[in-house]
């Protein structure tokens, strides 16, 4: 197997009767981005959901940090120091923006949560003025900064992030890149499911093209950013990277 | 300053179906189930009293006693029924709950009596105090004080606590939380203990007051219980300690203004307001906002 720090080999998950992804395999190094690319129901979401334990495979191995973590709970998945920015952000919004970042380190201890919380306001300087605000009432922007905050709580070895520019406004979809590519400098390790791929692969270092449940691709961020044949047949469009 | 005397009978009625309400809705917010079984708590909190009144203890102790069994009772029902239930639709837990609560009511029936036990009311419930033309029980100010010391205990728990941070978490989106790695067993059984807890409190209130033990002695306050959770907005903590509170003054009030004749039907007016209110209210009085913005 790869010495990467995530190893997912021939992976396959069922939704129902419906084999949702099939024999996928990929390897995410530590201090990677690499990124999860492809249309719609290609099985993105199912794979990083499979990966952080929120369903389980029917089928094949996920290897985290050395350890074999398929089919372990999403807790015992975050323990593990895999976290996941979910599709839609999923931040509390009865919350407020603090507590939703309290809740993000509730497997350390209080001092580590307090000073993971200095460190998460200094990333994200925009929640420090809206501690006290409900969570509920940030912009999307906001929002997804505070969801990516709230998983970077635990402290994590790497995050897994979903659709995180999915429904924001294109001003919005900016601030986002930045911050994966601020993640990206200051050595994070990530892996993110993205529609976006022109903008991905600017900040990645890796994608692998999923279709229909299935890597069609892999290759290199900049090496598949020019292949306008990848966007011709797997992506639905003419265009490369920008 | 009869209407006085009538508000502060009501909210005396209303915090013990408040603390109801609130368990019950506790339990709704991380498994998302109405727990029928919740006045079950209140069964063997009755036998509890029966079995140490009639043994020689204090009350002081009974209520103690009562509190700590109802906490327990309420974990042991998770662990032996709604665990094995969980994730699965919301029709077959609302069985469960139904199950656990015949199951109990028979287990008594069975191996106890069909029939109401009586036990020794302390006598201090039936002081009053006098406030010049004003009449006050002090039983009702006895629920109403430890009602709001609960409440507050409750609200510091809920609020200042990675324990009540991460049951309202789990009660606003259980996945979510889980991903955050907030231990979904640790969390329902603490929602249950809880749960229990506050039930508890409002049976050695209810206990003081019935006097007596027997396999049906939860039915009523889980019927009102669940209605005050209802009323308040299901899903809603505060809704319910709110639904409680207007329940209780609801009746104290139709009790005291209804023609005699007429009494009888108090319950049954009630529900035909709170018919009315999911008319013109169908989320109950709290509603729960999830505001998702771009």
């Amino acid at each position: 197997m790869d010495s990467g720090l995530l190893n997912v080999e021939n992976l396959n998950t069922r939704y129902g009767s419906i084999r949702a992804i099939r024999r996928v395999g990929l390897t995410v190094k530590a201090g990677e981005i690499v990124c999860l690319i492809g249309p719609n129901g290609a099985g993105k979401t199912t794979l990083l959901g499979t990966v952080a334990g929120l369903l389980n495979p029917v089928q094949g191995q996920v290897v985290f940090n050395n350890v074999d973590i398929t089919g372990w709970s999403p807790d015992r998945v975050l323990r593990a120091g895999l976290s996941l920015v979910p599709e839609h952000r999923r931040i509390f919004g009865n919350f407020t923006v603090r507590e939703n970042l309290l809740v993000g380190g509730v497997t350390l201890s209080q001092d580590q949560r307090e000073n993971l919380l200095e460190e998460m306001l200094d990333l994200f300087p925009v929640l420090k003025d809206k501690l006290s605000v409900s969570a509920g009432f940030l912009s999307g922007g906001e929002a997804q900064q505070l969801a990516i905050g709230r998983a970077l709580m635990s402290n994590p070895k790497m995050l897994l992030m979903d659709e995180p520019s999915l429904g924001l406004a294109p001003v919005l979809v900016d601030v986002v890149f930045e911050l994966i590519s601020k993640l990206r400098d200051s050595g994070r390790t990530l892996l993110v499911v993205e529609q976006n791929a022109q903008r991905i692969l600017n900040v990645a270092d890796r994608a692998y093209v999923m279709r229909s449940g299935q890597v069609v691709a892999e290759g290199s961020a900049s090496e598949l950013s020019g292949s306008e044949d990848l966007f011709k047949t797997y992506l639905g469009g003419s265009g490369v990277a920008a | 300053m009869e209407l006085i005397q009538q508000i502060v009978d009501g909210l005396g009625r209303g915090s013990i179906y408040a603390l109801l309400a609130l368990g019950i809705a506790v339990i709704f917010g991380v498994m998302h189930m109405v727990n029928f079984a919740h006045g079950e708590l209140i069964t063997v909190s009755a036998y509890t009293s029966y079995w140490l009144l009639t043994s020689g203890f204090d009350w002081w102790y009974v209520a103690l006693a009562i509190i700590v069994v109802a906490a327990i009772s309420s974990v042991v029902i998770e662990f032996v029924a709604f665990r094995w239930v969980r994730g699965a639709p919301d029709f077959t837990m609302l069985m469960t709950s139904f199950g656990v609560h015949f199951l109990v009511q028979a287990l008594f029936v069975m191996y106890v009596s069909a029939n109401f036990r009586q036990f020794p009311r302390p006598d201090w419930i039936f002081n009053t105090w006098k406030i010049g033309a004003i009449n006050l029980e002090i039983y009702d100010l006895a629920v109403i004080a430890t009602t709001l010391i609960t409440l507050l205990g409750t609200y510091c728990l809920l609020q200042h606590t990675m324990f009540g941070i991460s049951l309202r978490a789990a009660a606003e989106d259980f996945d979510a939380a889980h991903l955050m790695g907030i231990r979904s067993n640790r969390v329902i059984r603490g929602a249950f203990f809880l749960s229990g807890l506050l039930a508890g409190v409002a049976a050695v209130f209810w206990l003081m007051r019935s006097g007596q033990a027997g396999p049906v002695a939860g039915l009523n306050p889980m019927l009102k219980g669940v209605l005050a959770a209802l009323i308040g907005g299901l899903g809603s903590l505060s809704g319910a300690v709110l639904g409680g509170f207007a329940l209780g003054l609801v009746e104290v009030l139709l009790i005291a203004r209804l023609p005699t004749e007429v009494v009888g039907l108090t319950d049954g007016i009630v529900f035909v307001l709170i018919a009315l209110l999911f008319v013109f209210r169908p989320q109950g009085l709290i509603t729960v906002h999830h505001v998702e913005r771009v």
